[in-house]
């Protein structure tokens, strides 16, 4: 049994997130699998992802990963990254319209094509380094300081139905959620991969955490 | 709150080795990516980029062991550029734990290589790198053209225009190069970047020319640059990346410190 699953749908560099995980949990098995049955008895399951949600959507469904995520977002800690958190909401406008797990009420929007922030256009995507105010207390935030920088890359973010699962919020041109947490399922909009010390010591809190 | 402009060391690389000398005061071994990476890092550069130098595709698998090397120990972006010729050049350093390539001289032979790379992989991970001189024969529109082959050829395309079109090719981000700037220390062509950044939907990384601090906050401000990427004022220890960034923030510039 693999202490670790990360769902690799064949989407973006998975990589950086096993090499992330090795170094904040030496010793412990990280199987980067597109396999439903090694997610099924994976202890916990990381949901990573990049680029467009309708091929991640098409992807997921090729390897027949839909109904094991939706278990394993229902039963065992999962932790969702980038796409990830987008593909748990309800529904994504993204590529004409994509339906998604529907583990989050809400929808991902793209970001205005035209905005600004004191007179200077806001560029798309939303790429860098951005400070994540949390939202409310929660195991995965312990050791990081309130509005720390994590790194961004995206152009669409998340709108949540309700603010009830509003873990973290960031500012780029308004305030947008960058992190969502319900029972056993937490999810960032970032790269905690990325992150420098702080997104390893999100990863290290995940890794550690047993939910209720 | 807003995002930070980001501050991005480059290093040279030939055969899995830094070149063009890192000189920090206390490092082991200058020549070392991983270690160099490891330094740059803990001073609090945004990203890293890599250029390979390497003339021949022989070193190639050297460069794919470096990136990694870094990508194992240094848990920020990673840029790689210098003789990506192919979708299959991308995934092979996006798989070693690169997060972006950088595309220059394969992207004036074959434009379609971009929206090629950028569908595989997303906007996100494709850089086009933009050498511009300023003057030169440019077909139309503003005052620069692009140059491939480290700047020894003209192109006769305009880098402005060309600046935009590889954006809506899927270009996630423009790495500007000032060839007249380039290694003079004298700062960045801030007209260029001005034009390209106002040109471009997508973020604008300012390059060449950088001989101090003032010029990173005069391509921020004046350039309106969205990331300031430098070679030596920081391999030479002149400055490090914190001091950069305490300058920045003292003239009013969001940075992560």
């Amino acid at each position: 049994m693999s202490a670790i699953a990360v769902v690799d749908y064949g989407m973006g560099n998975l990589h950086s997130v096993r090499r992330a995980l090795e170094h904040v949990a030496p010793g412990r098995a990280i199987a980067v699998t597109q396999d439903p049955a090694v997610i099924r008895e994976a202890e916990r399951v990381v949901f990573p992802g990049q680029g467009a949600i309708g091929m991640c959507r098409s992807a997921l469904e090729g390897y027949h990963l839909i109904p094991e995520l939706e278990r394993a977002a229902a039963e065992k800690p999962f932790f969702g990254m980038c796409l990830g958190p987008q593909f748990l909401m309800d529904f994504s406008e993204e590529n004409g319209g994509v339906e998604g797990l529907g583990v989050f009420a809400g929808q991902v929007v793209r970001f205005p094509p035209e905005f600004s922030e004191d007179g200077v256009r806001l560029k798309i995507p939303h790429m860098g380094w951005n400070r994540v105010r949390q939202a409310m207390d929660h195991p995965l935030w312990q050791g990081i300081e309130q509005d720390a920088w994590f790194y961004f890359v995206h152009s669409y973010y998340l709108r949540p139905s309700g603010r009830e699962s509003i873990a973290g919020t960031t500012e780029y041109g308004f305030q947008f959620t960058a992190a969502l947490a319900h029972a056993n399922v937490f999810a960032v909009q970032f790269h905690p991969e990325k992150s420098a010390r702080d997104g390893l010591r999100l990863l290290q809190n995940f890794v550690a955490w047993n939910p209720d | 709150m807003a995002l930070a402009k980001r501050i991005i060391p480059c290093l040279d690389v030939d055969a899995g080795r830094v070149v063009k000398g890192v000189n920090f005061v206390d490092i082991r071994d200058a020549g070392d990516p991983v270690e160099v990476a490891r330094r740059y890092n803990q001073q609090g550069a945004d990203e890293i980029t890599f250029l390979d130098i390497t003339a021949s595709s022989d070193n190639r698998e050297t460069m794919v062991h470096m990136v990694e090397q870094v990508a194992g120990e240094v848990f920020i972006p990673l840029t790689v550029g210098g003789g990506i010729r192919s979708v299959a050049d991308v995934r092979r350093m996006l798989n070693a734990g690169a997060d972006k390539v950088s595309i220059n001289t394969a992207a004036v032979n074959d434009p379609n290589l971009v929206r090629e790379a950028a569908e595989h992989f997303g906007n996100q991970c494709i850089v086009v790198a933009v050498d511009a001189k300023r003057g030169g024969q440019a077909d139309s529109g503003t005052a620069w053209e692009v140059f491939t082959h480290g700047g020894r050829r003209k192109t006769g395309i305009d880098a402005v225009q060309w600046a935009r079109r590889m954006a809506e090719y899927g270009a996630g981000e423009i790495l500007l190069t000032s060839m007249d700037r380039d290694g003079t220390k004298s700062g960045f062509d801030l007209g260029l970047t001005r034009a390209v950044s106002d040109a471009v939907p997508v973020p604008v990384i300012a390059s060449g020319g950088v001989g101090n601090l003032d010029h990173l906050v005069q391509g921020i401000v004046q350039g309106r640059a969205d990331a300031v990427l430098a070679a030596s004022i920081f391999h030479f220890g002149e400055y490090t990346i914190a001091e950069a960034k305490n300058r920045m923030a003292q003239h009013g510039i969001t940075v992560r410190l």
